[in-house]
C-alpha cells in the first residue's frame, strides 16, 4: 500500500471521527516557538543560579602537576572554584560498560579530570561565579601545570606492543571486540565469479544542535531534593544516573525537560561537564547553570562515526551475492560513553553489514580502540550510515564489475518482500519488510530510464554526472534488547497518561520527549484518535519525571511507535471510563456510546446525546447525582513495550543525482529521493520532515563534515567556520515516497523515521560519485568525506 | 565564548577616534564587527577598548565623481549591493558582492573595514588589488592616499599606520573598455573561498591590455600572478595557466597542490569572462 504525501490512509481500526492518523496537521507547539516563547535551557533563571565556566585541558594526554586556583578565588563575581579531586567528594565515578556486549572495558571517568587529563577538551577545573562571563574571566587565573604525556591519536597503532596504553589498568587499549562468522564464507568466496575488496574511511564527525547541550541544576537542601532543567533526550535515564553518583534515591531527583533545540542523539549521553554541574549544586547549594558554548561543544559533544572498514564481497555471474566479509575499526575517546557505551555503534555495524540482503555468508570482525581524542558514541543512525556504506558501496563495486545495473542487482538479493518473517545473516529478526515495492517504487519515482538517458546524453558533453542508490535497513522501537538486556537503566517501555479535565478537555503527560522533531504533535494526533476530541482540545506535557509516567524518552526513533501507542492506548482506555460515566448519566449502555469531536453521542445514529464539558461538570462537581456506587474514573495510564520484536526493523531506498565538476572536484547536488517503509504513517508531514533533516546530516557526512585531529590529538577545525556543516543553499531538492507495512506488535503499526534518512544518504551520494566518475577510470572514491581534493586526487589531477 | 572585558567609546569625528586611537594603543575600531566580535567572543583579541565608529557622519557614502568610484569606510556591503553607481561603475564591486558571506553578514560588515582588516582570504581586497584602487587614511598627521601597490604589507597587515584610520576606497571608474572578471571556489556558498580570483583588463583591439589578476586564499596577502597577466595580455591562457607561480600552504580546507590546481581552473574561467566581453 502506498500513500502520497497528504492523502489520508485505508479505512483500518485506526480510522475513527476525529482520526488524525495519517494527516498532517500542525503541531501544537508550532505558535509557541515561533514566537519566541520556547523555554530553553538558556531562558531558565533561578533565584540566587551562578554560572560555571570549565577550564579545559589543552593537550590531549597530560599528567596535571599542579592547578593554582587562589588568584581566580579573588577574581570579581566568583563563587567557587572547584577541582577534580574536590568534587570527587560529591560525585562518583562511572564506567561505560554494558554487560550484553562480552568483554567491554572501560576505566572509571570522573566528572572533573582527577590527576589526568585525557582529551583536548576535558574538563579539569570548575569556576562558579555570578556570570558566565566572569567564570570564564577566572579560568584565565588559574594557573596549571602539566606533564604532558604521549597521546594514542591512531587506531591502526593502538594495539600494536609500542603503543602507550591510556589506562595502565586496563591492561591494553582495546576498548571492544566483536567477531562473527556465519555460513561459509570462504568457500563462498571460492565459488564466486568475483570478488570486491575495498577499504572504507567514514570520517570522525558529530551532530552540531541548534542548541547547544545545557543544565541547570538546583539543589534544594531544605528539601534535600535535586531539581536539574536539561536539555536532555531521556529525563528518567538522567535522573537514575545523577541520583546513583550522588548517591541520592531516585524520589530525591527531578529532571525537567522543557524545549531542546535538536539532539541527534547526542543529548542523550552522559557528559562530565552536565554531571559536575550537578555535583557543584550539591556542594554550593545553590542553582548552578551551564550551557556549552560553540567552541566547547566541539571538543565535548560526543564525535561518531571515526570508521575505517576493509570489505569484501562475492558475486555470482547472474548477480547474486555470495557473501559478505568486513574488519572494522573504529577510534573512540579515552573512555567509552555511560551508559550506552561506546561499543554500540560498532556492534551495530556487525549487525547490519548486508542487512538488506539474502545472503548467508557472512564474516565479521569489529575492533573498538580507546584514543587520546574526544569521546564517541551514538549520534543519528547509530552505525548504520557505515554499514550502509560498505553493503552499498561493495554492491555498486560488485554491480559494475560484473557489468550489471545497479538496481538489478539489487533485485536479485533483496530479501523477497513475501519471505517475512526473515532473518539477516548476522541474526536480526525482520517483522515485515518491503524491499522490492520500495525499489519499484523509487525506480518510477525517479524515471530511471529517463535519468540514464539523460547522463549519457550529458557525458558525450563532457558534463558527469552520477546516480547512486542504497538500500538500507533501520532500527526502531528497540525492546529491552538494546540496553536493558544489558544492565543499563534505560527502559524500553513508555507511559502515557491522559485525563479529563473539568470542562471536558484533554491533557496527555507522556514519558517520551520532544527534541524540535514533533513528537508532541503526534501525542496530541494519537490521543485525540482514540479519544475522540478536535487535536485543540488536547494539551501535550512531557519531560516531567515527577508528573509523566515513568518512560524511556526520544532516542533509536522510539517516540511515535512507543510513546504513540501508549497515548493511543490511554485515549482508549479513558474514553471507555468517559462512556462509563456518560451510561450512567444517560442510562445507557456504554457500548451504545462513542465519543465523536468532544460529544458523547449514540453509536450507531451519531445522534448527540451529552457534551463532554456537562460530562465533567456533572463527575467532578455534581458526583452525588450519579448513581450509588458509581466512581467517575476521569483519568487513564497505559503504558507499551514491544514484545514480539526486538526491533522494528524498517527499510527503504535512496537514490541520489549529482554532478561532479571534474576540473575542480566540487560536487554540485541535483536530486535526492528516499523511499521508506516506517509501518503506518501518522503525520506524513513529520515523517517527511525527518526523512529529509536525515538525509542532510547523512550529505554533511558524505561531503562536508569531519573532526580534524592532528597527529598529537589537537582538533584542528573545532568552530563553525572550519567544521562545515551542510547548509541549505548546497542541498538538493529531497523528494520522499513511502510504501506502509504496518508491525502487527502494536495497534497503531507504527514504527520509527527519524534515522532512515542519515543511515542511507552517505552511501548513496558515494555511489552516485563513483557513478560520476567510473567512466574516466577514477579510482573508487570510498573516504568520506569526499572533498575536492580528494576527487581530484582520485582525477589524477594532482 | 564571552569577551574579556574591554571598555567602549563612541567617538562622534574622526579626530576623537584618532584621539583615542592615540590614548590607547590596546584599542580596536569597531565599524561592523563582522571578523572583530567572533574574534573577542572566542578570546582570541582581547583590547582593552573598542572605539565605535559607526556614528561618525560622512563615512558611508558611494560616489562617482572624476572618474572614480568612491566609496566611505562605513558604506555597508548591502549598501554597494544595491548600489546602482557601484553596479554601473565598479561592476567588479557588484560581481563580488554576492560571495561575501550571507545577508546577515553583509547587512553589518562595511566595505572599510575589510579593506583595513586584509584578510587574505576576503574578496574585497583582492578587487581593490585588481583595481589598482586607492585607500584614503587619516591620522594624527592628517590625510594621505595610498596605493594598492604600497597598501597590502602582510598577514592582516597594512600600511596603515596605529593611529590611522582607513576613510574611503577609491577605484578607478568602469567605462566601455573595462573589462572585469571574478569567481571563487568555495564549499559552501558565502564561506572563506579556498581559493578565488578578481581580474580587471582594458579592452585592446581584439586582445586585451593592463590585465591585473588578483588571487586571494592562495598566500598572506591577495597577489597578483604577473607571469600570468602577461601571458594573458598576449591571449594565451594555458601559457598564463603555466605562469602561475603561487605557492599556497596547505590549510585546512584543501592543500597547496589542490589550491594551485584550482588557482589554475579559475585563471581558465576569469579568462573567459575577460575576454567574452570583447566588442
Amino acid at each position: 500500500m502506498k500513500i502520497t504525501a497528504d492523502s489520508p490512509p485505508v479505512l483500518s481500526i485506526l480510522d475513527r471521527p476525529n482520526s488524525y492518523i495519517g494527516r498532517a496537521v500542525p503541531r501544537p507547539n508550532l505558535q509557541r516557538l515561533t514566537q519566541g516563547r520556547g523555554q530553553y535551557i538558556s531562558d531558565v533563571t533561578l533565584p540566587r543560579m551562578a554560572h560555571v565556566a570549565y577550564l579545559r585541558s589543552p593537550h590531549a594526554h597530560a599528567r596535571i602537576v599542579s592547578i593554582s586556583t587562589e588568584a581566580a578565588k579573588n577574581a570579581p563575581g566568583v563563587v567557587a572554584v572547584v577541582t577534580g579531586a574536590e568534587l570527587a567528594k560529591v560525585m562518583t565515578p562511572w564506567v561505560g560498560v554494558l554487560t550484553h556486549l562480552k568483554g567491554i572495558k572501560s576505566a572509571p571517568q570522573s566528572p572533573i579530570a582527577v590527576e589526568r587529563a585525557c582529551w583536548q577538551g576535558e574538563a579539569v577545573c570548575a569556576v562558579v561565579a555570578r556570570t558566565r562571563a566572569q567564570a570564564e574571566d577566572a579560568c584565565e587565573l588559574i594557573d596549571i601545570v602539566y606533564e604532558e604525556l604521549p597521546a594514542v591519536t591512531n587506531p591502526e597503532t593502538a594495539l600494536d606492543a609500542g603503543t602507550p596504553v591510556i589506562h595502565a589498568s586496563l591492561g591494553d587499549n582495546l576498548c571492544f571486540e566483536r567477531k562473527l562468522d556465519v555460513g561459509e564464507v570462504d568457500k563462498a568466496f571460492a565459488n564466486s565469479d568475483a570478488v570486491v575488496e575495498a577499504t572504507f574511511v567514514t570520517g570522525r564527525h558529530t551532530g552540531v544542535c541548534t542548541e547547544p547541550r545545557a543544565v541547570v541544576a538546583d539543589w534544594n537542601e531544605g528539601e534535600q531534593r535535586m531539581t536539574v532543567y536539561h536539555a536532555t533526550q531521556a529525563p528518567h535515564m538522567m535522573q537514575n544516573l545523577f541520583a546513583k553518583h550522588l548517591d541520592l534515591s531516585e524520589s530525591q531527583v527531578r529532571v525537567l525537560t522543557k524545549d531542546v533545540g535538536g539532539s541527534f542523539g547526542i543529548k542523550v549521553h552522559t557528559y562530565a561537564d552536565e554531571m559536575a554541574t550537578v555535583a557543584l549544586s550539591k556542594l554550593l547549594k545553590r542553582p548552578v547553570k551551564f550551557v556549552a558554548d560553540r567552541i566547547e561543544s566541539f571538543v565535548t559533544d560526543i564525535h561518531a562515526r571515526d570508521h575505517r572498514i576493509k570489505g569484501k564481497i562475492g558475486v555470482s555471474k547472474d548477480g547474486i551475492i555470495t557473501a559478505f566479509e568486513i574488519d572494522d575499526l573504529t577510534g573512540i575517546g579515552p573512555y567509552s560513553v555511560y551508559p550506552r557505551t561506546s561499543g554500540i555503534e560498532a556492534n551495530q555495524v556487525v549487525n547490519l553489514t548486508g542487512g538488506p540482503y539474502n545472503c548467508p555468508n557472512y564474516r565479521a570482525q569489529a575492533r573498538v580502540v580507546f584514543q587520546n581524542k574526544n569521546v564517541m558514541c551514538q549520534y543519528r543512525a547509530v552505525g548504520h550510515p557505515i554499514a550502509v556504506a560498505v553493503t552499498e558501496g561493495l554492491v555498486e563495486l560488485a554491480a559494475a564489475k560484473i557489468g550489471m545495473d545497479p538496481l538489478e542487482i539489487r533485485r536479485r538479493n533483496l530479501f523477497p518482500d513475501d519471505g517475512y518473517p526473515a532473518q539477516t545473516a548476522s541474526g536480526l529478526k525482520l517483522e515485515q519488510l518491503s524491499h522490492h515495492e520500495a525499489l519499484a517504487h523509487l525506480d518510477t519515482m525517479i524515471d530511471y530510464a529517463g535519468l540514464r538517458a539523460e547522463q549519457k546524453k550529458l557525458r558525450d558533453k563532457g558534463i558527469y554526472r552520477g546516480i547512486g542508490f542504497a538500500s538500507f535497513i533501520e532500527v526502531t522501537n528497540p525492546s529491552a534488547a538494546f540496553y536493558g538486556v544489558g544492565g543499563a537503566k534505560i527502559t524500553s517501555q513508555d507511559g502515557a497518561t491522559v485525563k479529563l479535565d473539568a470542562q471536558g478537555a484533554i491533557t496527555i503527560h507522556s514519558g517520551v520527549t520532544e527534541q524540535g522533531q514533533g513528537a508532541e504533535a503526534v501525542l496530541a494526533q494519537c490521543v485525540a484518535s482514540s479519544f475522540g476530541v478536535s487535536m485543540d482540545r488536547v494539551r501535550v506535557v512531557t519531560g516531567d519525571t515527577d508528573n509523566t509516567p515513568y518512560g524511556g524518552g526520544t532516542w533509536a526513533s522510539r517516540a511515535a511507535g512507543i510513546g504513540g501507542e501508549a497515548a493511543w492506548q490511554a485515549g482508549k482506555a479513558l474514553r471507555g471510563n468517559v462512556l462509563a460515566v456518560a451510561g450512567a448519566m444517560l442510562q445507557a449502555k456504554p457500548e451504545d456510546l462513542d465519543i465523536r469531536n468532544g460529544i458523547v453521542v449514540d453509536k450507531t445514529t451519531g445522534a448527540e446525546r451529552l457534551g463532554l464539558d456537562e460530562l465533567a461538570r456533572v463527575a467532578y462537581f455534581r458526583p452525588d447525582t450519579l448513581p450509588p456506587g458509581f466512581q467517575a474514573e476521569l483519568m487513564a495510564t497505559r503504558h507499551y513495550v514491544p514484545r514480539a520484536w526486538p526491533f522494528a526493523f524498517t527499510n527503504g531506498i535512496q537514490a541520489s543525482y549529482l554532478e561532479v565538476d571534474t576540473d575542480t572536484g566540487f560536487v554540485k547536488l541535483l536530486r535526492h529521493w528516499c523511499v521508506e517503509d516506517c509501518g503506518t504513517i501518522i503525520n506524513p508531514q513529520l515523517v517527511n520532515e525527518q526523512i529529509r533533516g536525515g538525509v542532510v546530516q547523512g550529505i554533511g557526512a558524505a561531503l562536508f563534515e569531519q573532526c580534524l585531529y592532528d597527529e598529537r590529538g589537537q582538533m584542528l577545525n573545532g568552530n563553525m567556520a572550519d567544521y562545515l556543516v551542510p547548509m541549505a543553499v548546497e542541498m538538493p531538492d529531497i523528494d520522499c515516497g513511502h510504501v506502509v507495512s504496518p508491525t502487527a506488535d502494536s495497534e497503531l503499526g507504527a514504527k520509527g523515521a527519524g534515522e532512515a534518512g542519515t543511515a542511507g544518504a552517505p552511501a548513496c551520494i558515494m555511489n552516485a560519485i563513483n557513478d560520476a566518475l567510473r567512466p574516466l577510470g577514477a579510482q573508487p572514491l570510498t573516504d568520506m568525506p569526499f572533498t575536492p581534493g580528494k576527487i581530484l586526487a582520485a582525477l589524477g589531477k594532482i | 565564548m564571552k569577551p574579556a572585558p574591554f571598555a567602549y567609546k563612541k567617538a562622534r569625528s574622526l579626530d576623537e577616534a584618532i584621539a583615542l586611537l592615540g590614548e590607547n594603543p590596546e584599542a580596536r575600531l569597531l565599524a561592523g564587527g563582522q571578523s572583530l566580535m567572533a574574534t573577542l567572543n572566542m578570546r582570541l583579541s582581547a583590547p582593552s577598548l573598542l572605539i565605535d565608529i559607526n556614528g561618525i557622519g560622512g563615512l558611508g557614502g558611494i560616489a562617482h565623481k572624476s572618474g572614480a568610484v568612491e566609496i566611505g569606510a562605513l558604506a555597508r556591503h548591502t549598501d554597494a549591493e544595491r548600489s546602482a553607481t557601484i553596479a554601473q561603475h565598479a561592476p567588479l564591486i557588484a560581481r563580488a558582492m554576492p560571495f561575501i558571506g550571507h545577508p546577515a553578514i553583509r547587512n553589518r560588515g562595511t566595505l572599510g573595514g575589510s579593506i583595513a582588516f586584509a584578510d587574505p582570504a576576503a574578496e574585497l581586497p583582492a578587487c581593490l588589488l585588481a583595481l589598482d584602487g586607492e585607500v584614503d587614511a587619516q591620522g594624527p598627521k592628517g590625510k594621505r592616499t595610498i596605493k594598492t601597490g604600497d597598501y597590502f604589507k602582510g598577514l592582516y597587515e597594512t600600511a596603515l599606520g596605529p593611529q590611522e584610520i582607513l576613510t574611503a576606497i577609491r577605484l578607478p571608474a568602469a567605462d566601455s573598455n573595462t573589462r572585469i572578471g571574478f569567481a571563487e571556489l568555495a564549499r559552501r556558498h558565502g564561506d572563506y573561498a579556498i581559493v578565488g580570483l578578481a581580474a580587471s583588463a582594458r579592452a585592446d583591439g581584439k586582445g586585451l591590455k593592463n590585465v591585473r589578476l588578483a588571487y586571494f586564499g592562495v598566500g598572506n596577502t591577495p597577489l597578483r600572478a604577473t607571469g600570468a597577466e602577461a601571458a594573458l595580455a598576449r591571449g594565451d591562457v594555458d601559457g598564463a595557466v603555466a605562469a602561475l607561480d603561487l605557492e599556497p600552504h596547505d590549510d585546512i580546507q584543501a592543500t597547496g597542490a589542490v589550491k594551485k590546481h584550482l588557482a589554475g581552473v579559475l585563471l581558465r574561467r576569469v579568462a573567459a569572462q575577460l575576454m567574452e566581453q570583447r566588442p
